[in-house]
């Protein structure tokens, strides 16, 4: 049993199509913790021996947002900043977060197409990931690829409510450890392992 | 009196209030002093411009204490009264019993008939009501408990004027007893009316005010206000007042009790600023006129015939006042430099002793050659307050004050005085969590106030602490405002910090001024001054009520705080706009323009010009960018 953290940012959620569904599944599942930070902290006031509490009650870690400018919105910045202390998270003697594993559950506008060499975005997720990955490394965690929805724009709503139902799926898995890592390791998204009828992938 | 020669006074006795008052002030005296010193110069004594018609003029302007309490009585709301209500009754009431006594036990000594002592000692107990309260709102003391303590003590003569009157006419000694006929002040609609008759009266009167003070006036106000017309409301005003004091004189009652009462009763109407601003002209005028009729009145061939008589009469009685009032400031735990301000503040006799000299002297109950001395002994005693205060505020509490101006030598006498960067100037309410947030930081902070508790209080936690009024130069001086970088005007009183402002242009440019407001208004003004650092004391906490409210309406947390501080900043803008046009066009008084500008305000809210709306999150657009390409082309592919 993996305790599972979503730290959560999206500075507009009453605006959200997307990331609202994907919170809505989330919301009463066992052994994950929601967490709302433009909620808790609208100051960007983060407090971070509360934050550094949450983190060592949970095994999996998730930055859950929407994807601005290939990245995070701001507070998280803010909230890796703070949170992941020198001495703690990090450094010869931070070792608190070591062996948990993270990784992003993101949402795009521009199609899974976009994100490669030869599409309009000239660069993989991976690869636009790569700071959260490197954190994630320096913290002695193991990151593991993105869940990701991607063509937002051009979704509808009954897809995206099959793409919450997906990441439901996902967390109940994870949490009862039913996804390995030789089995993470072998995707580029964590949407792989959950597959959704050919239809709603485009 | 003639057109001719009541134009010529008029134009006497507002030259001499126009030269005098600012000389006064200019040189540290307090605008009572000017008044007074004013009218000595225009009476029979100096120039001789006015003679015996100041006792009219007296009687007259007595009308502008009458406004004064009005205007007291709307700025204390009746929760306020109510918690004064111990002080009222017992300090009061011990200073009016006991100075009686001892100052008619003196009078007895002195060979007056027991009954003639009696009126003596009620009359002279009284204070002045229009000098006090003056002068200590003037010095921005009448917060302090010195202040509230003395304001409770006069509330409380006023109402003990009532019960006296009722008994003069019992204490003439000549027995034939000038009877009620002979005297307007008791020839009333009541008068022939038995005891018990009269009291019911009485009680209707105070009710009939607090009723229709609560069901009458507010809607007739409410009606008056809409029609827009300044002058009629201003008439309304004064026709308020004026039509109080009439019922009250014709029923027996205190006149300034009377419209105090109607005060409190309109302290929590919409119209409460309209009527102070309205108002207020009038009573400052009617005051000043008091004040130099006062000053016109002291009779110096009198004094020059018995000095020693009339000054020694004089001391006598301010000492003894004093020696009452102190003790009892003791008996009730004053602090000792507010028991020092409260017996000085009150130690004269009060412009109510000339209506009931005139009264017993009419009454039979004392010879005129009594009252004339006595009336002469009443007015310098008056002029003299002024005086006594300057010299408690300059030497004694310098010298002897527990919280004297000048810090205690340091323990180590070499150890060079720190100089704090940050002066708080009040450290009421508002200056104190400023205090308290910059100690925590260990920012040196040196604090001036007037409240001396609250000085000793300081110090003893030890804060640098400064006692007195922190718009005096030297003052500022001794606080090392010429080293300090930067001082926070959080003075209670708006016309002290603009006071405060000036001094500091003049002397210390360098300071930088953050500076609270009270409101709208009062930010305008200080913006004009030149204030780049304006803090209104309500708009941040109103607006986290807002973000409350949204909150728990179900806003996002950020959403409401986003809002919040847009709003706030277009305020502020607008505020700037506003200031601007108002520093142009000067135009009219502040309380007038609220509900004006408040609708201006609120319109330009609602069309929600200035408001910048965060667009960099939205995707409408984007979302629509896509969908029309994908239109265009055919393909989805092309995105």
């Amino acid at each position: 049993m993996s305790r599972i953290l979503i730290l959560f940012a999206h500075p507009v959620l009453e605006k959200s199509r997307v990331q609202s569904r994907l919170v809505a599944h989330t919301q009463h599942l066992e052994g994950v913790t929601f967490h709302d930070l433009y909620e808790a902290y609208p100051d960007f006031d983060i407090d971070v021996k509360k934050e550094q509490q949450l983190l060592l009650e949970h095994d999996i870690i998730i930055w859950q947002h929407p994807f601005y400018w290939y990245s995070c919105p701001a507070i998280i910045k803010q909230w890796l900043d703070l949170v992941l202390e020198h001495g703690w998270a990090y450094g010869s003697k931070g070792k608190m977060l070591t062996g948990k594993w993270a990784f992003n559950v993101i949402t795009t506008g521009g199609a899974a197409k976009a994100y490669s060499p030869s599409g309009h975005n000239r660069f993989t997720i991976r690869q636009l990931l790569a700071p959260f990955d490197q954190t994630a490394y320096l913290c002695n965690m193991q990151y593991l690829p993105p869940f990701a929805i991607m063509g937002t724009h051009r979704l509808n709503t009954a897809d995206i409510e099959l793409h919450a139902v997906q990441y439901e799926q996902l967390l109940v898995a994870l949490h009862n450890d039913r996804i390995s890592e030789a089995e993470w390791k072998s995707v580029t998204y964590l949407n792989d392992l959950i597959p959704l009828p050919q239809s709603v992938m485009d | 009196m003639d057109q001719n020669s009541f134009l010529f006074q008029a134009t006497v006795f507002l030259a001499a209030a126009v030269i005098m008052v600012p000389l006064a002030k200019r040189v540290g005296l307090g605008s009572v002093l000017g008044y007074l010193l004013a009218g000595i110069a225009i009476g029979p004594a100096v120039l001789g411009l006015v003679g015996d018609e100041s006792q009219d003029i007296m009687h007259f302007a007595e009308f502008g204490v009458v406004m004064m309490l009005f205007i007291i009585g709307l700025e204390l709301e009746p929760s306020l009264l109510w918690k004064l209500r111990k002080p009222i009754v017992l300090l009061g009431g011990l200073q009016v019993l006991v100075s009686s006594i001892v100052i008619g036990a003196l009078a007895l000594a002195f060979g007056l008939h027991w009954k003639q002592s009696l009126a003596m000692g009620m009359m002279l107990s009284l204070s002045s009501t229009a000098i006090v309260l003056q002068s200590l709102n003037e010095k921005g003391l009448m917060k302090t408990d010195a202040g509230q303590s003395s304001f409770a003590v006069l509330l409380f003569q006023d109402m003990a004027v009532i019960p006296m009157l009722a008994l003069f006419p019992l204490l003439a000694v000549n027995g034939d007893a000038h009877t009620n006929g002979h005297n307007n002040h008791t020839e009333t609609w009541v008068s022939h009316l038995p005891g018990w008759a009269q009291t019911l009266v009485l009680l209707g009167a105070v009710a009939a005010i607090v009723i229709a003070g609560r069901y009458l006036v507010r809607p007739l106000l409410r009606t008056i206000a809409k029609a827009r017309l300044r002058e009629v409301f201003t008439a309304t005003a004064l026709l308020l007042v004026t039509g109080i004091t009439v019922l009250m004189i014709q029923v027996g009652l205190s006149p300034a009790l009377g419209t105090f009462l109607a005060g409190v009763v309109l302290a929590n109407s919409e119209h409460k600023h309209e009527l102070e601003s309205d108002i207020e002209p009038f009573k400052g005028l009617l005051l000043g006129l008091f004040f130099i009729a006062v000053g016109a009145s002291i009779d110096f061939t009198l004094l020059a015939a018995q000095p020693g008589l009339i000054a020694g009469l004089v001391v006598a009685l301010m000492a003894v006042k004093f020696l009452v009032l102190y003790f009892l400031g003791r008996f009730f735990k004053m602090g000792w430099d507010q028991n020092m301000l409260f017996a000085m503040a009150l130690c004269q006799v009060g412009e109510f002793a000339f209506v009931l000299f005139s009264f017993s002297q009419q009454g039979g109950i004392l010879p005129r050659s009594i009252t004339d001395v006595m009336v002469a002994v009443v007015a310098i005693s008056m002029a003299l307050t002024p005086l006594v205060l300057l010299l408690n505020e300059r030497v004694i509490m310098p010298r002897f004050g527990q919280c004297k101006v000048a810090m205690p030598p340091s323990r180590e006498p070499d150890a060079i005085e720190e100089d704090n960067p940050v002066i708080i100037a009040g450290f009421g309410h508002f200056g104190n969590t400023i205090g308290r947030f910059l100690r925590a930081h260990k920012i040196g902070t040196t604090i001036l106030d007037i409240d001396s508790d609250r000085v000793d209080f300081l110090r003893r936690m030890g804060f640098k602490v400064y006692y007195g009024d922190a718009s005096r130069y030297d003052l500022l001086r001794a606080a090392g405002a010429d080293k300090a970088k930067i001082i926070i005007i959080a003075l209670e009183p708006a016309e002290k910090r603009l006071e405060l402002i000036e001094t500091i242009k003049k002397h210390f440019p360098h300071l930088r001024m953050l500076v609270r407001a009270t409101n709208r208004y009062d930010a305008y003004d200080l913006m004009n001054a030149g204030m780049l650092h304006v803090y209104r004391e309500t708009i941040d906490t109103s607006l986290r009520v807002g973000i409350d409210v949204m909150k728990l309406l179900g806003y996002r947390a950020y959403t409401a705080q986003r809002a919040a501080r847009t709003f706030l900043k277009y305020d502020e803008s607008k505020l700037k706009q506003l200031a601007a046009i108002r520093d142009k066009e000067e135009y009219i008084v502040a309380a007038r323009s609220y509900i004006e500008e408040l609708e201006c305000l609120l319109q330009a809210d609602s069309t929600g010009d200035g408001f910048r709306v965060d667009t960099g999150w939205d995707e409408e657009s984007l979302i629509a960018e896509v969908r029309a390409r994908e239109a265009a082309h055919n393909s989805p592919d092309h995105s």
